[in-house]
């Protein structure tokens, strides 16, 4: 199996939320869809913002409710870069990709922050506080490399700025390293 | 509708609107490559997503090639196949897709059988330009029937379509995105734990080997190495009217004779025919539903001879479980007469038994291993083995086959009459079923045996036969797209027929996933089916209450049809499953 699969396939419910009152409300919102077929989008997206992930369950969830095939829920769910199928930690941390980053040393970046997080792309610390993911170009090349955490961007990123830039979230969450 | 001017190449023509370039091509004898595109139109089925880029065209005014499959007629348009650029271009293609797919064609099971080689020779490719990354996934051989191999796959979606549009199963889907994208079932879970009904109709539409069936020709060889085993074989009507196709004979010509020379030869111990059992099925389902109808039963019956259909049911359907017949299947039946009945009579041990079982079917390679038929060792079937596959083994023994000399069926198990050989076809079942219950209900003989209202390759047909003094109303579907609708008709109260006859494949048997790979070609299905209409038409006996060694069965071994015995050996249950 390669690596993106795998990240596709396991899932770690620790930090997940799924509640029944958040299955309650996702129902009662694709009950209120006039266009089930065309809305599967939507619903994705109200189901990640209520559940934080789109774990198998809640994959499964949905194609019931809208009475479509379930691998066709997760072809949409793998297609976007958007929708996780994993937990996402606390903070995210979207390492820019596009060209302009990628030829400024991205790559660099990228494997500097799964060292100080001992973690690889696309997986969440242990502690559930950080989300380590590449993507595609965010239209800030002016300033590449660029790091987005969470909505914040730091832009001409340097290897020695990724302790600083954690340092300042950990801090912030007074989380004891 | 409004007639449409083209010219393509040096060809002017006119087609009506909404024609494609290829269509609007192929009327003027210009020839494109094609490959994600499949367009089965007898049976509403098309493939048009435009994804393998093998069919690009010129169009006069246009900075870019575009693909003649999906691009329609405009008034005026001037169209150029033969361009080098358009050449170079379909070129191109097929070299970028096979710059990551597995070479591995020697050995590869579709080899002489894949679009992918052949276009690839047709395309003139002789070198490979780009050696790019290869995918790495594992092979999915977990289920009984069918292999899927990712690194195989060309993305063009005919499985897609097939699994969702036609079937409406929904099992496959493409997964992920860019280069890492395959088709794959919900979570990429193993095809085992889906609710795929392993009817095939991926496997005989993928270009490449992508999807391919389980093969257990060696299983058989060992088999047949065994000095102790007693080696059965059965073989499915619809194997008769489409082996040929695999040595070079025409579609549609019957080779009942030749496939039993050849089992004889390969050193199969006793060589029988399916059609026997589909004849004993008659004889229970006939009686089931006589009884049904006479006793206030459940109807409409259905009935259940199609394993991906009862698995189509118990995942998709199961409220309804009590509706079926609760008939095994003739091949099921089979491997019970075989290890108790004919063990009996040959005075053998059942555990030296091997039932093997020639199908043109890759479900029933699942369902001989369901586990409700394999808790008794002393009546399953042991191999199943597809129409491809037994024309292999005949290769491999170098068996002539097309100039062997007819052979018989073994008796004890090898009598048939009409009424079964069209169990092969779309309509086929039902109408055996009502030759039999029409002499049951009224007593008296019928002498117009053929039913032609019953017969057909639409996809839902519906008929009402007159049984003495009641009208009996029938329907008839093919592909589970179509037998979901019969269902949903029942489940919502619509339905108002006594009996209805459902097989999954387009066609029924004749269009299995084992068959011989049509390659799109509608006419084959035809004359497979014309064949074994003709086949019947040729039997002396034509009802399967008829068959002598039948009647004998009951008599020495089973009692009375629907009996206590027939229930034990020849009836089954179902299983409601998960939807997923």
């Amino acid at each position: 199996m390669s690596q993106s699969e795998r990240q596709l396939v396991t899932g770690n419910t620790k930090t997940a939320d799924l509640s029944n009152e958040h299955y309650e409300t996702l129902e009662n919102y694709i009950g209120t869809l006039e266009d089930k077929e065309g809305s599967l989008i939507n619903v994705l997206h109200k189901a990640q913002e209520l559940f934080g992930y789109l774990p198998q369950e809640v994959q499964l969830f949905i194609a019931r409710k809208m009475d479509i095939p379930a691998a066709k829920v997760f072809g949409v769910v793998s297609f976007y870069s958007y929708f996780e199928s994993n937990p996402v930690g606390k903070h995210k941390i979207s390492v820019c990709m596009g060209t302009a980053c990628f030829v400024t040393g991205a790559e660099k970046i990228l494997e500097e922050f799964e060292k100080e997080l001992l973690i690889g792309n696309g997986e969440t610390t242990k502690d559930g506080m950080f989300t380590l993911k590449d993507v595609r170009c965010i239209g800030a090349c002016g300033l590449a490399p660029v790091v987005l955490f969470d909505d914040q961007i730091y832009g001409h990123v340097t290897v020695d700025g990724v302790r600083e830039i954690l340092e300042k979230y950990r801090k912030v969450d007074k989380y004891a390293y | 509708m409004e007639m449409i001017n083209v010219k393509i190449n040096e060809y002017y023509t006119q087609v009506p609107e909404g024609t494609t370039v290829l269509q609007a091509a192929k009327k003027c004898g210009v020839h494109l490559p094609t490959l994600c595109h499949m367009d089965l139109k007898e049976f509403g089925i098309t493939n048009n997503v435009s994804s393998c880029r093998v069919c690009m065209v010129e169009v006069k005014g246009r900075q870019t090639l575009v693909p003649s499959c999906s691009e329609l007629v405009k008034e005026g348009m001037v169209v150029t196949t033969d361009s080098l650029r358009a050449i170079k271009a379909r070129r191109m293609s097929v070299e970028l897709l096979l710059s990551n797919h597995p070479k591995d064609c020697l050995t590869c099971a579709k080899n002489l059988e894949c679009d992918l080689q052949s276009l690839s020779q047709e395309l003139g490719v002789r070198d490979i330009k780009w050696e790019g990354i290869r995918m790495d996934y594992e092979k999915d051989q977990s289920s009984y029937s069918l292999v899927k191999d990712p690194n195989k796959c060309v993305m063009c979606r005919r499985c897609e379509t097939m699994c969702n549009e036609v079937q409406t199963c929904g099992i496959l889907s493409a997964v992920s995105r860019g280069f890492d994208s395959f088709v794959g079932p919900a979570f990429n879970l193993p095809m085992a734990d889906t609710s795929c009904t392993f009817c095939g109709q991926c496997v005989a539409v993928c270009p490449t080997a992508a999807l391919t069936e389980v093969n257990n020709t060696r299983l058989v060889w060992r088999e047949l190495s065994h000095q102790n085993k007693h080696v059965v074989v059965q073989v499915a009507p619809a194997i008769r009217v489409a082996i040929g196709e695999l040595f070079g004979m025409e579609p549609g010509e019957i080779s009942t004779g030749k496939i039993a020379a050849a089992l004889k030869r390969m050193g199969f111990d006793a060589v029988f025919d399916t059609d026997f059992a589909a004849d004993l099925t008659i004889m229970e389902e006939a009686s089931e539903l006589v009884h049904r109808i006479q006793h206030q039963g459940k109807l409409p019956m259905l009935t259940s001879c199609c394993p991906a259909w009862v698995k189509f049911f118990e995942h998709q359907f199961p409220d309804l479980l009590d509706i079926p017949s609760t008939c095994k299947s003739p091949q099921v039946m089979f491997g019970a007469i075989a290890k108790t009945y004919y063990a009996k009579e040959k005075n053998l041990n059942p555990h030296d038994i091997s039932v093997v079982s020639v199908m043109p079917c890759l479900a029933k390679k699942a369902e001989a291993k369901r586990p409700e038929f394999t808790k008794d060792e002393d009546s399953n079937v042991d191999i199943v083995i597809t129409t491809r596959e037994l024309a292999q083994m005949i290769k491999e023994a170098g068996i002539d086959f097309a100039n062997l000399e007819d052979k018989s069926f073994d008796s004890l198990m090898g009598e048939s009459t009409g009424a079964s050989v069209i169990f092969g076809t779309t309509g086929g079942v039902i109408e055996a079923a009502v030759r039999t219950a029409y002499e049951w209900i009224t007593g008296e003989t019928l002498e117009e045996v053929e039913y032609k209202t019953l017969r057909g390759l639409e996809g839902i047909r519906e008929a009402t036969i007159t049984i003495g003094n009641m009208d009996l109303k029938i329907g008839i579907a093919h592909e589970l797209g179509n037998a979901r609708k019969m269902l949903e008709d029942i489940r919502d109260g619509k339905s108002h027929y006594h009996a209805i006859e459902i097989m999954a494949c387009p066609g029924g048997c004749i269009g299995g996933g084992g068959q011989p790979y049509h390659h799109g070609n509608m006419g084959i299905i035809k004359k497979r089916q014309e064949a074994l209409y003709r086949e019947d038409q040729g039997k002396k006996k034509r009802k399967s209450h008829e068959n002598h060694e039948v009647i004998r069965l009951y008599e020495e071994f089973l009692g009375k049809p629907y009996g206590e015995k027939a229930h034990e050996l020849l009836h089954t249950h179902y299983v409601a499953r998960e939807k997923i």
